[in-house]
């Protein structure tokens, strides 16, 4: 450990390249942790939106024109303004008109923390768009397969929960592997209402250590690594899902 | 629709009769029926914030404010779909050239810019451009909107990139040998042959990109550029009054969405009516 941070220290006094992540302890723990709440922060946002996609796309599916209207109006307006002012407009906005509680000390603290109302923002705006694409999923099955499970005596609900669905989540992988990888580059809007996330971790360092240049590199690699890790298991995730001879091969 | 060969067999075709302008158009009508339902959605969270005339004229007041800064946004955006689309249709033409040298790097710089988050693109752009430029012994201040756009160009390029690779290789192969053995070369085959055909299938999701990149302009707020959202921001430290915060923002989202939709629908409409021929 510290002969890895006495070569960094060394690449600074000799190159210039001030990595202080990897020879200063208080860095490094800046930097794990802005890189651990933004791990936080998708994979919550992650479960709450495909749960979020799962109900919307099961009320879409159903025979009720109130809750599709509603379903889609929801959809229409998440996915048509910017996710940037939709946080502002939870943090701000609706934050506003939350009573702050008091702490200990008596002192005025938030009851809901930006933390939790970026984790309210992210999942609302990737949960329209799973919508979609669950939505899609279930239309894209062939109906002959809806009959075929009639015919052998399945009820509406449970062809729609025994075949459908199982299908349906497998033609919709791609799609949602898509979106979450959306969604991963979308957490940093959480920077704008100051959770520490990593961006915002990284900001703080390059502050106070003056290393813009060595910094902005190594936030865009870290951020390609966890595109990286979330498409790779997406994809085992869907080899592992695969029926032979349906879908593309 | 019980033919001379019972009920619904072989292609439907779809009767001049049954398909009434109204139902041609009904789409693209939904568009403008959804106004009135934002308009109302604001209003009622107006009401909810406790809203009286004094909030409501609040807001009239600030919308000629707002509205400048939103031009920002669609300077922006405009600026970064001109260039993002030029430096895109180069790329994705990079990606499918028949040398490896050029579909490398190509395919490189395409999943780097695509994959990395625009606002962590944006600070690269707002930090490594610099401030002015000197052209021929006259200095330009490079105005930070301007810097701005050029972060958005960059991921735009990317996903351009994207969608030309996608729509050549939906191109049959035939087409390319077809071309190929009546002599023409590889640029020939491309420009003059492939990326016309092109065109059609690109048009919706460059729609969609652009409306993305419109979502993706108040980022730009974050690094200084007094667009809409900056705007909004001012007026409300200006009016400081707590009860504003949630029409003001409810009412910058509708003017998002007023923009936004419709292109969205625009496009919906226009794959749906691709896609049938």
């Amino acid at each position: 450990m510290t002969a890895i941070a006495e070569f960094f220290r060394e690449l600074r006094s000799k190159y210039g390249i001030n990595l202080t992540i990897l020879y200063d302890p208080f860095d490094i723990d800046r930097f794990l942790l802005g890189m651990w709440v933004t791990v936080e922060l998708f994979l919550i946002s992650a479960i709450v939106s495909v749960a979020i996609g799962l109900v919307g796309a099961g009320l879409l599916s159903l025979p009720n024109r109130f809750g599709q209207g509603l379903v889609r109006s929801y959809v229409a307006f998440f996915r048509n303004t910017p996710p940037l002012v939709q946080m502002y407009f939870f943090y701000f906005g609706l934050g506003a008109l939350v009573p702050p509680g008091t702490n200990a000390l008596g002192m005025p603290v938030e009851r809901v923390s930006n933390f939790t109302w970026a984790l309210v923002s992210l999942s609302l705006y990737a949960g329209a768009f799973n919508i979609e694409i669950f939505r899609s999923g279930v239309e894209a099955i062939h109906k002959s397969i809806r009959e075929a499970a009639t015919v052998l005596g399945y009820s509406k609900l449970s062809a729609f929960i025994y075949v459908m669905v199982p299908l349906a989540w497998r033609i919709s992988l791609p799609a949602l592997c898509n979106n979450m990888i959306e969604l991963l580059k979308t957490t940093t809007l959480a920077y704008a209402i100051g959770v520490p996330e990593l961006l915002y971790a990284s900001n703080q360092i390059w502050s106070d250590s003056l290393n813009t240049f060595e910094m902005m590199n190594v936030l865009m690699v870290v951020y390609l690594a966890l595109v990286g890790i979330v498409a790779w298991v997406m994809y085992r995730w869907e080899r592992a899902l695969r029926l032979p001879g349906f879908g593309a091969a | 629709m019980t033919g001379k060969y019972g009920p619904h067999v072989g292609i439907d075709i779809a009767h001049p009769a049954e398909q009434s302008v109204w139902a041609q158009y009904r789409g693209l009508l939904a568009i403008f029926a959804i106004f009135p339902a934002v308009l109302g959605f604001v209003l009622v969270l107006a009401v909810l914030a406790g809203a009286d005339f004094g909030l409501m004229n609040a807001l009239w007041k600030w919308t000629p404010f707002i509205f400048n800064g939103f031009l920002y946004n669609v300077a922006m955006s405009l600026f970064a779909i001109g260039f993002g689309t030029i430096g895109g249709i180069f790329l994705g033409m990079g990606q499918v050239a028949p040398s490896r040298l050029v579909t490398i790097p190509s395919r490189v710089a395409t999943q780097i810019f695509r994959n990395a988050p625009w606002l962590v693109l944006l600070f690269y752009c707002i930090f490594l451009v610099p401030y002015q430029v000197t052209i021929g012994g006259t200095t330009y201040q490079v105005p930070n909107w301007l810097r701005a756009s050029i972060g958005f160009t960059i991921p735009v390029m990317a996903n351009f990139s994207e969608i030309v690779r996608g729509a050549v290789q939906s191109i049959p192969t035939g087409q390319w040998e077809a071309a190929r053995s009546l002599g023409y070369k590889w640029s020939r085959t491309m420009l003059s042959i492939i990326l016309p055909q092109c065109i059609k299938r690109m048009i919706p999701p460059w729609m969609n990109l652009y409306a993305i990149l419109l979502m993706a302009t108040p980022l730009a707020s974050i690094v200084g550029v007094e667009e809409a959202m900056t705007n909004t921001r001012t007026a409300l430290q200006a009016e400081a009054n707590s009860r504003l915060l949630l029409p003001m923002y409810a009412y910058l989202l509708a003017w998002f969405f007023f923009y936004c939709y419709p292109i969205a629908r625009l496009s919906m409409y226009l794959e749906s009516r691709f896609e049938t021929r």
